[in-house]
């Protein structure tokens, strides 16, 4: 870092991550002094503090339009960054409520921190603005992960999760970092913006090589976002691991491989993109769209349902990207936004049911209307947003993912799209009925559920309608947030 | 600014609808007693609506315009013509009668009104929507409640089964035609959902027969149009009577509506061009549909079925685009409504009694409640297009319209009218009168004094509309002569 160039305002772009660390560590301290009945306690610090991390983000570090690079580079201060900070940071607040009153989750105090460690990682994966800081970025919010994803030892399914994750994390970041070095061998940069720069001066460079690297550099970021063929972790990691850890890692984890992917797409290969992006990422969207909703079919498990689902979404937000425009990857951006409260709020309801029953098979939910019929109504709200129904925050983000392939001439993939939505219509109305039809002997015994679920899922349901609803000022910001890019 | 009416009455429902759901789950008369306002109140404003559109001026009117997205030219739009007037009215009408029907309903009525009302301000908002995108939002609002009420409160052999296929059918349906609008959207380069300004684009020729298909055959789904009226029959059957009522009376209306506004209205050389397929396929809805219908022993399959039939007639009328075809198909979107609300009613009653809906083994109820027979025959009168009920003024331009374009389909078609008949008569002779077994003697006994306000309800209207029918023609007169202007003033 160029000393000389410091200036205090660069503070600004790194500001969420410094809270974010202060806030890990002063959970940290009170892990190590609060007796063991506090505990519990810990979670509403994790929430409230990531509630204020964001007011005081909106406050005072609002990017300006005009994105610059800080930090000698490293960093690209600009409304992307800053969009997606937040969703993280909104997602791991809400995952810190349902872990509160989990078991095996929610009086640790490393389960907390861990979380926001890897908050910090995509936080900085959102922002980076060179392939160093980015491998770093996404190292820090991987490993965190592969931890809490096998946080119960105990728990045989819980830590052949963590393994599975990262056995398969691992190789495939070795790959994203073999197509790294060859980038900056062929350019001599790890600057993001200064392979862009030198892109568009030389033809010279061998496409075969770039593509080739950018091929590598994907296999990483599918393998974040769950997308086909680097999909086979997601549904046996979603099974074993902690239901709040699954849904952290379905939403914001996932929401962090698309920030990068926008921003590598976008920044370093545009002057390439025309000739080959659109056909390699129309055949990842079809395929991982299609395969998602039709394992889903046959799912018995619930976690295993949403982990099938949560790819097919993946191939969704995917078509965003075919289209290669304004338009297409402002539906992107806000397709994750309704994407990451509908998902955290379905998988709440799971934490809130499987923490009373102890059962994740989708058989067990039948009579939660009976049993509880606000968790039902709130599932209802997330599977029907899930599969795209108005006025859902999910119907309105899968019309403009739709209609940014119309846009772009897609509309055989448009096609492709909508009958697959159907698929997943049908697998969300399967368990729908389960809940609201079928009867159960322990239909008149109800469901309690504790304040921290009631108060998270009460904001995401509210959300998911507000989102549905209103959806201009989103849209707006979704925007702001892509138009930094070109 | 002027009071927002037709807000008022869209929003009314799913208000109603949220409050209820905020009731404890055993204050059961407060829940229907909530819902029965709503519903009253909805229709007030909706016959208020009626009344008060002024035919001098014509054109939409009772206008709301806002911005929702102005990034993608997205509006919330309302308005009212002569076209959609008289659905308005027809959504009020089976709002309240269905409440009314439902009275009896002990197994969640929270959520049943709930979900029901959730349905209704979709088709309200439909109906009333002059902004494309507004349409779809309002569309699918009001398909997915249609699922529980049939999943849920639906008739135990095959309501898994029916509700399935209904909703399936009718998402694809939807997505199908969405598609189609967002190429109307982007290929308009207006910038906008506004109907009135995509009307008056002019799409290219080829562009409009492409995707007129997808457009109107999306919508028509719901419309129940040969050969995908399937799912209608199976889902009529297996709902409950409440939504039975909503869905041949005024969902599948949804369909023929949407169906004409944006396949028809916005792709008008399309429709020219495609007008002989649609033309052929609502024929043979027509006529298989009532031959089907004669064929059932199921009560209430036999009307299941005979929507088909009658709902062909719509569609038939829509394919001629000439001024008594449209006028024709507008009315019978009423009249059918009404009557097929009124069936479904009568058929929800005596299956209540009876436990059977096997016509061979009903007989005599005229005996133990006569107001329910009477209501049946005259319903069965109209479906049989008799003058003087409201049938007749629907069906009679619509066969003029036919006529005028083709006379072999009117006479085909008019098959239809005798075979309705036979099987009228068959059920009036068999479940009313015959002679009544010892086993329904003792049980039954005659419906409640709900019940009996919503059939006279229903009746009534039915009546003066075949007697004064000018309260309606030329409502849909002036809504028919907006589209014909589309056509180059045919």
């Amino acid at each position: 870092m160029d000393v000389q160039n410091f200036e205090p305002s660069m503070i600004l772009a790194i500001l969420p991550e410094i809270l974010l660390l202060v806030l890990a560590g002063f959970v940290l301290a009170c892990d190590a002094l609060w007796p063991e009945e506090r505990k519990r306690n810990l979670g509403w610090l994790t929430a409230g503090g990531l509630a204020l991390i964001l007011v005081v983000s909106l406050l005072v570090a609002v990017p300006s339009l005009q994105s610059r690079l800080v930090f000698g580079g490293m960093v690209q201060q600009d409304w992307l960054g800053f969009a997606f900070k937040l969703l993280f940071i909104f997602g791991a607040a809400i995952t810190a409520m349902f872990a509160m009153d989990h078991a095996e989750l929610g009086e640790r105090g490393e389960f907390y921190v861990l979380m926001l460690v890897s908050v910090i990682g995509m936080s900085l994966m959102a922002s980076a603005g060179d392939i160093v800081m980015l491998y770093l970025a996404v190292e820090t919010t991987s490993i965190p992960l592969y931890i809490l994803a096998g946080f119960m030892r105990k728990d045989v399914k819980s830590t052949e999760s963590g393994f599975k994750y990262l056995l398969f994390g691992a190789l495939t970041s070795t790959v994203m970092l073999y197509g790294f070095s060859l980038l900056f061998g062929l350019t001599g940069s790890t600057s993001l913006y200064g392979i862009e720069a030198l892109l568009a001066k030389t033809g010279l460079l061998p496409v075969t090589m770039l593509v080739g690297s950018l091929m590598l550099i994907l296999v990483g970021f599918s393998f974040k976002v769950s997308a086909v063929p680097f999909h086979f972790w997601a549904p046996d990691v979603y099974e074993g691991a902690p239901t709040p850890v699954a849904g952290f890692l379905s939403t914001a984890s996932k929401a962090a491989g698309f920030a990068v992917l926008l921003r590598v797409l976008f920044v370093v290969f545009t002057p390439y993109a025309l000739d080959y992006w659109p056909a390699v990422l129309a055949a990842l969207a079809v395929v991982t769209m299609t395969l998602g909703n039709l394992v889903a079919l046959t799912q018995k498990n619930i976690k295993r349902l949403l982990a099938y689902s949560s790819i097919a979404h993946a191939g969704y937000i995917l078509i965003g990207f075919v289209s290669w425009s304004i338009l297409g990857m402002t539906s992107v951006v806000f397709y994750l936004i309704a994407y990451l409260m509908t998902n955290l709020a379905a998988f709440g309801v799971v934490t809130a049911v499987s923490r009373v029953t102890g059962k994740d098979e989708i058989a067990s939910y039948a009579g939660l209307s009976r049993r509880s019929p606000t968790l039902a109504l709130v599932i209802m709200v997330a599977f029907l947003s899930l599969a795209g129904m108005p006025p859902l925050g999910g119907f309105i983000a899968k019309i403009f993912v739709f209609a940014a392939a119309v846009q772009a001439g897609y509309i055989w993939l448009a096609f492709i799209g909508v009958i697959n939505s159907i698929f997943g219509l049908y697998y969300y109305l399967t368990v729908l009925k389960v809940v609201y039809l079928y009867r159960s002997e322990d239909d008149n015994q109800p469901l309690p559920v504790s304040r921290p679920y009631a108060i998270a899922l009460g904001i995401l349901s509210f959300g998911i309608i507000l989102i549905g609803t209103l959806f201009a000022p989103w849209y707006t910001w979704a925007t702001a947030a892509v138009t930094s890019l070109f | 600014m002027d009071f927002p009416v037709l807000s008022v009455i869209v929003f009314t429902p799913i208000v109603a609808g949220l409050l209820i759901l905020l009731f404890p789950a055993e204050r059961k008369n407060e829940v229907r007693v909530t819902a029965l306002a709503a519903a009253a109140f909805a229709l007030i404003l909706s016959v208020w609506v009626y009344f008060s559109y002024d035919l001098a001026a014509g054109g939409y009117q009772f206008v709301e315009n806002y911005n929702w997205l102005p990034a993608l030219g997205i509006s919330y739009i309302v308005g009212v013509d002569g076209m959609n007037a008289p659905l308005v009215l027809l959504t009020g009408v089976v709002m309240l009668t269905g409440v009314l029907i439902s009275w009896g309903i002990d197994d969640r009525p929270r959520e049943f009104f709930a979900f029901l009302f959730i349905l209704a301000s979709g088709v309200f908002g439909v109906f009333v929507a002059q902004d494309l995108f507004m349409l779809f939002f309002f569309y699918e609002i009001a398909v997915f409640p249609m699922y529980l009420l049939i999943s849920i409160w639906g008739w135990v052999k095959t309501r898994e089964y029916a509700a399935m296929k209904l909703t399936l059918y009718l998402f694809i349906g939807s997505v199908i035609s969405l598609v189609g609008a967002l190429a109307m959207y982007f290929n308009s380069g207006l910038n906008t959902f506004n109907m009135l300004e995509l009307a008056r684009v002019g799409f290219s020729k080829d562009f409009q027969v492409f995707w007129f298909p997808f457009v109107f055959f999306g919508f028509a789904i719901l419309g129940g149009i040969f050969p995908f009226h399937n799912w209608s029959p199976d889902g009529h059957v297996a709902a409950p009577t409440a939504v039975s009522m909503f869905h041949a009376g005024v969902l599948m209306k949804l369909g023929a509506f949407a169906a004409l506004r944006v396949g028809i209205m916005l792709l008008p050389e399309g429709a020219q061009t495609w007008k002989w397929l649609i033309m052929g396929l609502a024929t043979v809805n027509v006529v298989y549909g009532a031959f089907i219908a004669m064929v059932q022993t199921d009560f209430k399959y036999v009307i299941g079925f005979s929507s088909v039939s009658h709902m062909g007639l719509v569609m038939l009328g829509f394919s001629t685009l000439t001024r008594d075809g449209l006028l024709g198909a507008g009315i019978q979107m009423f009249s059918h409504g009404v009557m097929t609300a009124l069936f479904f009613a009568v058929v929800g009653m005596v299956y209540d009694r009876a436990h059977t809906r096997e016509i061979n083994e009903l007989g005599g109820f005229s005996k133990k409640m006569p107001w329910v027979a009477v209501a049946f025959i005259i319903g069965g009168l109209v479906s049989m297009g008799m003058p003087g009920l409201s049938g007749f003024v629907a069906e009679f331009p619509i066969f003029m319209g036919v006529w005028q374009v083709q006379p072999i389909v009117a006479i085909i078609a008019a098959i239809s009218i005798v075979i309705t008949a036979s099987y009228i008569i068959k059920i009036i002779g068999k479940v009313f009168f015959g002679p009544l077994s010892d086993e329904f003697e003792h049980h039954i006994g005659d419906v409640t004094a709900l019940d009996k306000v919503a059939l006279v309800t229903l009746c009534v209207i039915l009546i003066t509309l075949g007697v004064y029918p000018m309260v309606m023609s030329p409502l849909v007169a002036s809504g028919v002569q907006s589209i014909l202007s589309l056509f180059g003033g045919a």
